[in-house]
């Protein structure tokens, strides 16, 4: 009676948030994105220490910091590792992963690859905006060619890396875009991404008003084209992205080549929503199919130095 | 220190291309002995390589356990021609071949059709044993009905090969076909009776034609004498202690020689269970394991030399973190860079002592032996758990992939300590998970503990786990984490910070560390002089005063390294401001041998400070250049000769 008691406790966003004072730069889109995080989780009703929010190196690895929940700052490049640790040692932990276009796409793009092979169950939600914010604004591997921010004493000479291509093809069985700015619609996604089965990738354009005046709040509510907004939204167009089938390669194939389309055309806008979403085995349900054993508690319950190992003594004989 | 002359061991080699059958023919006679209550030290040298490169196995067999090899053969069996000759087709050829090795009375097992060996082997008086490996094979076939397809079943020769040579000693037969047997399951019985049948047929051939003239035979002790023993390799040890200790994640990226244990754990996962990561990476690999340590469980990770260089990063994470683990094994190979993957050295010691930006508390332990494998193994995780913190274990190829003959290790007195954790119920106050205590431990929570809630970060922090770059912090925080290593050197046994053999009298003192201990253990009843052993285990902290104390009441000392820069020695006179009367060091990538050993103790005697030993002597680098031209005119003045080709398996690419 009493833990049912305790799984109906309500939560409000108030319990997300750590009494720390917050030093990120005044108006920084990162405020938007911790917001619909805590509301998210609110929303939700997760108690509080059953999440654990794992972050990289940069402004957004402060993240953990100002919620109240497990928080693990990691290192530059390797959310996705350090995640995957947490994780398998206790399954039943929601897990949230933070981190920068830079530490995710750029110094962690080999983890980031291989952390959407592994399908393990969580969210990952990239602040993206275009720059390395902490060493003053160098250039991230998501910047245009061609491109400067006011920050960059030259133009990018680079292919931009392209988040929704990458995720596509690494594995990632949730893709969604979201903006940093627009709280109500972020913390939709974020929900979903939660409540998916499976890696989510929820890339969030996210403006960074000290270094980036290439996107700027001005820039994606169009006031240099008669403010025309540039932000549409997925679920406001004919769009379906749920792979119904995840059996049918072809129903797959065709769901990815949507999404790359949708993602790729719009060049003067930004398109968000849920770009794809199939329904795959995770790595936990993968581990446990292969040991029911790791489906009766949660590794870090279980007593495993009690094993025995005579058997293995005895096949060396 | 029971053995006194090499006369009590006798070293048995097989040699061929890689994928002809030499690790199955070796390792089912090391088994095979074992049963029949002998001892054994089985070693292997092998190329990068999966098809067709020498490769050669060694089999040291005793009354007594043979904890070491020796570079002299007894009895060698040749798959190939390389094996007896050297690479002499290529046109810079590595290696002579063995038959130098084989010594006055000793047999060399070949097949007949290489051609006439006698005027190709130099030496006098030893036993040639010329057998038509084929016509044997064809003989088995024809007895299993399959004689008409001898080509597919070519890569048999080693089986027939591998029963003669045990026919040459006059091995029990019976001890063969059991093991033999028992490496297949009843529905490969067919398979099973292949192959006993070949093993049978070369054994009779050599019973026939040579078992009068090679005068060893290898007496099975009488049954009630019989130990039960384990055919065991380092890996294998570290694999089971990981089991035994509770360590519920491995992770790991395939790499020379440390895979070896992974994939054990992995053939084993489903009766534990255990979870095994292959990641992307090394830099994955430990931060997975550092990761799952702050998640509550044990975890570990293996690797060698290059993969052990992607990772000082997530060490200093798990240490600055106060993780609990993750448990890294090491297992060095010949460097640097990719240097000579499957090849042993023990050059990476500097390297994991400094494996990291900033200072930080780790632990630095090296095995030597097999049983040590697996004790230190076990105890790692409890210093893991106790002292929050890394915990560096060294082991290098040798002692990865050399088996042993042991009894099942003890186990009913390993304890389980997982240190100090949050205790909900006892809850004062906000849960602070970097509290600033006495002896710098603070309680782990992990998540899932409801009034557990922690943070963890890279950046220093105060004992919130939140980031602060306050001074008085920095000061309490460093002090905290650096005042475990004394507190970890104070309560480690001391068995697992250095063992010392032999009395303080003794003329010589021989230091070492990691598994130079067999060879050195076995060559210290071979000496005329006095000779007491130290062995350092545990390298940070340095246990330097106790070591002061022992080195400071030797006499003479000799430092034993197997890498080019005497690493251990110069740990040694940095922490203890002593130095060693002479430094021994080797780097050609094979194990040092028990020769080499005597070699090195007689150049020390006569005052040598530098002694570097290789193929069983002292050896002047300085003929380095003149050694390798040697062997280009060996060829241009030998008979042509050509690489035999690997046989194909049955059924392969159908």
């Amino acid at each position: 009676m009493e833990e049912q008691a305790v799984q109906e406790k309500k939560y409000a966003v108030q319990d997300y948030k750590s009494d720390l004072h917050n030093d990120w730069c005044p108006g920084c889109g990162d405020f938007g994105i911790l917001t619909a995080l805590q509301n998210a989780l609110a929303n939700l009703g997760l108690a509080p220490h059953q999440v654990a929010v794992v972050s990289g190196v940069g402004c957004s690895g402060k993240t953990p910091h100002y919620l109240n929940t497990y928080g693990f700052h990691t290192l530059h490049g390797r959310v996705l590792p350090m995640a995957t640790g947490i994780k398998l040692a206790n399954r039943e932990i929601t897990l949230v992963a933070v981190g920068g276009d830079g530490d995710g796409y750029g110094i962690g793009g080999g983890q980031f690859v291989a952390g959407g092979r592994r399908n393990l169950d969580f969210t990952y939600i990239i602040y993206n905006n275009d720059v390395y914010a902490l060493t003053k604004g160098q250039a991230s591997p998501t910047v245009a060619r061609g491109k400067k921010t006011k920050s960059m004493p030259e133009p990018s000479i680079l292919e931009p890396i392209h988040p929704v291509a990458l995720a596509l093809s690494s594995g990632y069985t949730f893709v969604a875009r979201g903006y940093a700015l627009d709280v109500k619609h972020l913390t939709g996604l974020i929900q979903r991404g939660i409540e998916h089965r499976g890696s989510a990738l929820i890339d969030v354009y996210q403006t960074c008003p000290t270094y980036n005046d290439l996107h700027s709040r001005a820039w994606y509510a169009g006031k240099d084209r008669g403010g025309k907004s540039r932000i549409r939204y997925l679920d406001q167009m004919q769009y379906d992205p749920v792979v119904k089938n995840p059996e049918d390669a072809r129903e797959v194939a065709q769901k990815k080549l949507q999404a790359l389309e949708k993602a790729w055309s719009a060049d003067e806008e930004v398109t968000l929503g849920v770009y794809y979403q199939i329904r795959l085995p995770t790595l936990e349900e993968n581990l446990a199919q292969k040991m029911p054993a790791l489906q009766d508690a949660p590794l870090a319950e279980q007593r495993l130095w009690e094993r025995d190992i005579a058997p293995l003594f005895e096949e060396l004989t | 220190m029971s053995v006194k002359n090499h006369k009590d061991f006798f070293s048995w080699v097989i040699g061929g291309p890689q994928g002809s059958g030499i690790n199955l023919s070796a390792e089912l006679f090391a088994k095979a002995l074992s049963r029949a209550g002998l001892k054994v030290f089985a070693n292997i040298e092998y190329h990068s390589n999966i098809k067709g490169k020498h490769s050669d196995y060694r089999l040291t067999i005793g009354q007594t356990q043979p904890r070491s090899h020796d570079d002299p053969i007894d009895f060698l069996v040749a798959l190939d021609e390389e094996t007896l000759c050297g690479d002499l087709y290529h046109q810079y050829p590595t290696h002579r071949g063995l038959s130098g090795w084989v010594v006055e009375g000793g047999g060399i097992l070949y097949d007949s059709a290489i051609g006439n060996m006698e005027d190709r082997v130099e030496k006098r008086n030893i036993h040639l044993f010329p057998m038509p490996y084929l016509d044997v094979l064809e003989e088995a076939l024809r007895e299993l009905g399959k004689v008409n397809q001898a080509q597919a079943y070519k890569i048999m020769k080693n089986v027939v090969a591998f029963g003669a040579s045990a026919g040459a000693v006059d091995f029990d037969f019976s001890f063969l076909e059991e093991v033999i047997r028992g490496g297949f399951p009843e529905r490969k019985k067919h398979l099973a009776d292949m192959n006993v049948v070949a093993a049978r047929k070369g054994y009779e051939y050599a019973r026939r034609e040579f078992a009068k003239t090679l005068n060893r035979k290898f007496h099975p002790l009488p049954k009630e004498k019989r130990q039960r023993q384990m055919v065991i390799s380092g890996t294998q040890a570290v694999a089971i202690a990981k089991l035994r200790a509770g360590c519920a994640l491995q992770t790991y990226y395939p790499i020379s020689p440390a895979t070896d244990e992974s994939a054990y754990l992995e053939k084993h996962q489903r009766s534990y269970p255990l979870v095994i990561v292959q990641t992307e990476d090394e830099v994955s690999a430990v931060d997975m394991a550092s990761a799952a340590a702050l998640g509550g469980v044990r975890a570990s990770t293996s690797t060698s030399g290059p993969g052990f260089a992607l990772m000082p990063e997530g060490i200093g994470f798990a240490s600055i973190t106060e993780a609990g683990g993750p448990v890294l094994c090491l297992y060095q190979r010949s460097g640097p860079s990719t240097g000579i993957p499957t090849r042993t050295e023990q050059a990476d010691l500097r390297f994991a002592l400094h494996a990291g930006q900033g200072d930080f508390p780790k632990l630095v332990l090296a095995a030597g032996d097999i049983q040590e494998c697996f004790e230190m193994t076990f105890e790692a995780f409890n210093w893991a758990d106790r002292y929050q913190m890394p915990v560096l274990l060294l082991f290098d190829k040798h002692l990865a992939s050399q088996m042993v003959t042991l009894p099942p290790f003890p186990v009913h007195g390993l304890r389980v300590d997982r240190g100090r954790w949050f205790d909900p119920s006892r809850k004062n106050g906000p849960y602070l998970r970097y509290a600033l205590t006495e002896d710098g431990i603070s309680p782990r929570s992990r998540p899932g503990l409801a009034g557990g809630q922690f943070w963890a970060t890279s950046d220093e922090h105060n004992e919130t786990g939140h980031i602060s770059e306050g001074v008085a912090n920095r000061i309490a925080m460093m002090a905290k984490r650096m005042g475990k290593e004394p507190k970890a050197l104070s309560e480690i046994a001391v068995k697992y910070q250095y063992e010392l053999w032999g009395p303080e009298s003794a003329e010589w003192t021989w230091v070492f560390w990691g598994s130079s201990k067999g060879v050195l253990q076995d060559a210290a009843g071979l000496v005329s002089k006095k000779v007491r052993l130290l062995q350092i285990k545990l390298l940070h902290p340095f246990p330097r005063e106790a070591v002061r104390k022992i080195l400071s009441r030797s006499k003479k000392t000799i430092c034993f390294d197997q890498n080019y820069s005497s690493q251990l020695a110069g740990l040694v006179r940095e922490k203890t401001g002593l130095s060693m009367d002479s430094h021994v060091v080797k780097y050609d990538g094979r194990p040092i041998s028990r020769s080499e050993v005597l070699a090195a103790q007689a150049a020390a005697q006569r005052g040598t400070e530098r002694i570097v030993v290789s193929e069983g002597r002292v050896r002047r680098e300085e003929e380095g250049i003149r050694e390798v031209r040697d062997l280009v005119r060996l060829r241009e003045n030998s008979r042509r000769m050509q690489p035999t080709p690997v046989p194909i398996p049955p059924g392969y690419n159908q």
